[in-house]
């Protein structure tokens, strides 16, 4: 069978491959996605919610961007909370417990209704290879389909085995065969690896709990979505229920630890220290006799139910012990045990800032498989894969995301730059501009750039162009306005009598001050709507320290403009350290910014690998 | 851009001192201390002062405009008198506008690259220049992580990664098994930096001193021989001496070398009630620089009552003109003054010896900026209790401790998170 070539060929229909293809569609390319089932499309592998610190703020970028992830978690949201509500807005994340259902058929409806976006079932089994440059993929059946560009976004199928007690299954998700022909393929290629674990808890049945005893948390009232574009919650609320392990639980464990894979030794990845096993709670944290569960629905329509907290590789007999240990789980009926998965990633360092990989064009990765864990990450390293391999199709300028401007930026700056030593997972504290990077102006920050790529549609554009007339309109009018502290208290402002005269938006920073607090002062702040006001409110809070973030981000700037070539000769730099050199080489910097964000780095460093540039140029001219 | 500035010529005693400042601020900083600014390119001769207004010096003054300049952006540079004290006052003066920070090694020579203004024979020369910058920071670099500093140092970080992690745990792992309020233990671990700084800033400025040179005081009541010890001690006439009492009535300087140590004697009026005006004078003036310097040596005389302001100050004491006594000191016979420089020389090795390092002007200015973050970030758990203004400031104090307790990486505070509070729901 011969089939059409394309533009950009998508391997893998998770989170990642998902956004890739429905990026690169957008960006014009003529794109197809591969996967194995078309059924799996949008399938969450692990626990059955969305967003979180950090996370969230990656979604809301993914949505700025018009990507598929922020609209398919609000059409399946359950249980929307909204973490560090009582916090600042800078470290405020959307998150909510989504239904499995709805969302992969949120997907799937998604890339059914992109006209232009074939999706084709099968096997990915070779890539077809020109030179240094991969320009199509081989199916199972030996049919071959031709691409200028391929992004693989395929898990943990290196090596991928699942362990459950001194069980062994070899393939990336339960259910799943290995890949075994495109993994050895790719181990073939000499990519620098490394090998990780993660794991997940045994799915309980939702009948077989006794939710009478136990305590309860409830969804947000007024909720958060992740979408620009939504406007109101989509399928119905519901509480998840909160229990905890107990000392019966940690004896029972601490007997049979060295029936776990991971402590009889069968295990060699690394784990991630923010998700740990229950094996490893009580091992590493023994002072403490009970953590904390949480029992999440998975779905309005599921009989199961996904108990947080308790990620496990110990054999199923212990499973079963340990589960009837905790309060309500008493007579719980596992339908699936819980398992650890080891895999290998391909160290992201070996790629560019596109999430190509250096030594073979036209090939890009996203996902786990660059050794991150969370749906988030992988959607939004897809997107960026996806995007950049359209454009590099297209003969258009790539678009490399700065730390500065997005969640994403900071991402894919730690890959390529630092590489992960555990799964790479989003935090808030990732981002050093933290108070400029919010997840409520994502929009801000990022649709300018998908309108000018033409990414986003008619809907979209309006909405975003009259969001932000609005904006600009309640900003002029705070800043025309001033008010003298006696006038401020005239209208029942608390304010120092020092004679300072302050604009409307000096007086919306002030912490328990409102818009509608100014009304006194300027009668038209009454037409403000109440999400503008909010906005500005929040923009009013962080002013003096985004302006001084603005100030040290383009000081990086400059940097950040100085290329560095690909061929880079650091081994003739003289006065560079052996240690700086080697981890120059390992990592080739695409900018003086990105070398200087290397671990070790120093000014004079810096300006050595800048004269060493001059000359390279004088010479070339 | 930030602004930055350096001392261009060699740090110590020269004819003239150049300190160059580069970056958008160089001209408003030259107007703060200069007052006003020759035209670009040309030069001028003006008074430099301080925010108090006080004279620091007469200097030459250059402005350039960008791009004509070394680094291709504005530079002042001002060309002072060639003394340390004139050099650490500008320096300061600088500091304090606020509107500049000190320049790391090699950053003057990175904005000239960026901004192409070295020619091909500079830029191939740069390589050694550079190279021998970064042997010397590095050097630097060890010798602050040896010995006792090194252990200093690395409790300040770890309190600052502490208090940065509990700060982060409450932000990120907010739905987490974390304390809820960390403010307690946070104000605690920031007022311990704060008060540990501020020491180390202090003891910095007599690791500088021990660079620059230390001071010894000669006190001592009237015609009680002190200038004629000081006289003695040079092996030359700096000071005139005479029978009468009251002879010296300035400060005067003499420069030694005291067991390797660059030391400098200060002979002082002699210390009594005066009716005369520039008598009394010369006595506060004596009594304040005694205060200040780091040794005080009394020439002990019966009638002799030590000054308030300087009573349990005084270091070293010896009975006054030994010639006469056959005890105690003389300048004029040299009696004793084998003793003196002896006892001198052990107290001031001690002290050296405490001061395993000498802390750069740019590891203080790290230092200071840090106290100042992280006031504002008490102050702000205090106050509003905005967290992830508080955890903004903690950042920025530590990124300002880089040149002193090395990078704090998110990674660290992490780090102490995950082995601290046990994370994953």
């Amino acid at each position: 069978m011969k089939h059409p070539d394309f533009d950009v060929v998508v391997v893998g229909g998770g989170h990642a491959g998902v956004e890739a293809a429905d990026a690169a569609h957008r960006a014009g390319a003529h794109t197809a996605l591969v996967t194995l089932r078309a059924a799996d499309l949008g399938v969450m592998s692990c626990n059955p919610a969305i967003g979180g610190l950090g996370k969230g703020h990656l979604v809301r970028e993914i949505d700025a961007l018009g990507g598929i992830m922020g609209r398919a978690a609000d059409a399946s949201g359950i249980q929307y909370r909204l973490l560090n509500r009582r916090k600042g807005a800078a470290v405020q994340g959307p998150r909510t417990q989504s239904d499995r259902a709805l969302y992969a058929e949120a997907i799937r409806s998604h890339v059914a209704a992109s006209a232009g976006l074939t999706l084709i079932e099968g096997e990915v089994a070779d890539l077809v290879e020109h030179g240094e440059r991969i320009c199509g993929v081989v199916l199972a059946d030996g049919s071959e389909i031709n691409a200028g560009a391929v992004v693989l976004t395929t898990g943990t199928f290196l090596r991928g085995i699942i362990h459950i007690g001194d069980r062994k299954i070899e393939g990336g998700r339960m259910g799943d065969k290995p890949a075994v022909r495109l993994a050895e393929r790719m181990m073939g290629m000499d990519l620098p690896l490394g090998r990780l674990k993660t794991g997940t808890p045994p799915r309980i049945k939702s009948a077989s709990i006794n939710w009478d005893i136990l305590e309860e948390q409830q969804a947000d009232e007024d909720p958060t979505f992740f979408s620009f574009l939504t406007t109101e919650v989509q399928a119905r609320q519901v509480a998840c229920g909160i229990t905890h392990t107990n000392t019966k639980t940690h004896e029972i464990i601490q007997q049979n630890l060295s029936r776990s894979a991971m402590y009889g030794g069968m295990i060699e990845g690394v784990g991630p220290r923010y998700c740990p096993s229950i094996e490893d709670k009580v091992v590493r944290f023994s002072d403490k006799d009970s953590h904390q569960i949480f029992l999440e629905p998975e779905g309005l329509t599921s009989d199961l139910v996904y108990p947080n907290g308790i990620s496990t590789s110990l054999p199923e007999d212990v499973q079963h012990e340990y589960v009837y240990s905790i309060v309500g789980l008493e007579a719980a009926e596992i339908q699936q045990p819980g398992y650890a998965i080891e895999y290998d990633y391909v160290d992201p360092t070996c790629l560019t800032a596109q999430l190509e990989l250096r030594a073979r064009k036209g090939l890009y990765l996203a996902g786990q498989i660059n050794g991150t864990t969370g749906y988030e990450e992988a959607a939004a390293q897809g997107l960026v894969a996806g995007l950049s391999a359209a454009l590099q199709v297209q003969g258009r300028d790539p678009i490399t995301f700065s730390r500065r401007e997005s969640y994403i930026g900071v991402m894919i700056d730690d890959l390529i730059t630092r590489g992960v030593a555990e799964p790479y997972r989003m935090f808030t504290s990732r981002a050093e501009y933290r108070l400029s990077l919010r997840a409520d102006n994502a929009d801000e920050r990022l649709t300018p750039l998908a309108l000018s790529l033409g990414l986003i549609g008619e809907a979209r554009k309006r909405v975003f162009t009259e969001k932000m007339e609005r904006l600009q309109q309640g900003r002029d009018l705070l800043n025309s306005m001033t008010a003298t502290p006696k006038e401020a208290t005239a209208v029942g402002i608390t304010v120092n009598a020092d004679g300072k005269r302050r604009t409307g938006m000096d007086y919306l920073a002030f912490p328990d001050l409102d818009a509608s607090d100014l009304i006194g002062i300027a009668p038209e702040l009454a037409d403000l709507d109440d999400a503008t006001a909010r906005q500005l409110k929040i923009e009013a809070t962080y002013a003096t320290y985004v302006a001084r973030q603005k100030k040290d981000a383009e000081a990086l700037g400059r940097d950040e403009a100085k290329q560095i070539p690909r061929d880079f000769p650091y081994g003739e730099v003289i006065g560079l350290s052996n240690e700086l050199r080697s981890k120059l080489s390992r990592v080739q910097p695409s900018t003086l910014g990105q070398a200087g964000r290397i671990d070790g780095m120093t000014p004079a460093a810096l300006a050595l690998i800048l004269t060493k540039l001059r000359q390279m140029d004088r010479k070339s001219a | 851009m930030h602004t930055v500035f350096a001392l261009a010529t060699a740090r110590g005693k020269a004819g003239v001192a150049i300190i160059r400042v580069s970056g958008p601020e160089a001209a408003p900083i030259g107007v703060a201390l200069c007052g006003s600014l020759p035209e670009p390119g040309h030069h001028a001769l003006r008074v430099v002062r301080d925010a108090k207004n006080n004279v620091l010096d007469q200097a030459l003054v250059l402005f350039f405009r960008d791009p004509n300049s070394f680094t291709g952006e504005d530079v002042l540079e001002l060309h002072l008198h060639g003394s340390i004290a004139v050099i650490r006052a500008v320096e300061a003066a600088i500091s304090a506008t606020g509107l500049a920070r000190e320049a790391e090694a090699g950053e003057f020579t990175k904005r000239a690259l960026l901004n192409d203004r070295l020619d091909l024979a500079q830029v191939e020369g740069l390589g050694d220049l550079v190279e021998a910058e970064t042997e010397a920071q590095r050097q630097q670099a060890q010798r602050v992580f040896s010995g006792a500093l090194s252990k200093k140092m690395g409790a300040l970080r770890d309190m600052g990664i502490r208090a940065a992690a509990l700060l982060t745990a409450t932000i990120d792992f907010a739905d987490e098994e974390v304390p809820v309020d960390v403010s307690p233990e946070v104000r605690e671990l920031l007022n311990g930096l704060i008060a540990d700084l501020t020491a180390e800033i202090e003891g910095s400025r007599v690791a500088e001193r021990v660079r620059d040179g230390l001071e010894v005081a000669i006190l001592g009541a009237p015609n009680a021989g002190k200038s004629t010890l000081l006289n003695a001690l040079a092996g030359r006439e700096i000071a005139i001496t005479s029978d009468i009492a009251g002879t010296t009535r300035d400060v005067i300087e003499a420069r030694l070398d005291i067991g390797g140590l660059a030391v400098t004697f200060l002979d002082t009026a002699g210390l009594r009630d005066s009716g005369d005006t520039v008598e009394k004078i010369g006595i506060s003036r004596a009594i304040d620089r005694a205060a200040a310097a780091d040794l005080r040596v009394l020439l002990k005389t019966d009638d002799f009552a030590v000054p308030s302001a300087l009573q349990g100050k005084i270091d070293l004491e010896y009975g006054a003109k030994g010639d006469l006594t056959g005890e105690g000191l003389s300048g004029l016979t040299g009696q004793g003054l084998d003793v003196l420089i002896k006892d001198i020389s052990d107290i001031l090795s001690q002290r050296v010896a405490q001061v395993k390092t000498a802390i750069s002007a740019r590891q203080r200015g790290g230092m200071q900026r840090a106290v100042s973050e992280f006031e504002q970030a008490l102050t702000t758990l205090y106050g509003s209790g905005e967290v992830e203004i508080a955890a903004q400031h903690v950042q920025d104090g530590l990124h300002a401790l880089d040149s002193v307790i090395g990078r704090v990486d998110v990674e660290n505070i992490l780090g102490e998170i995950f082995s601290r509070f046990c994370i994953g729901k």
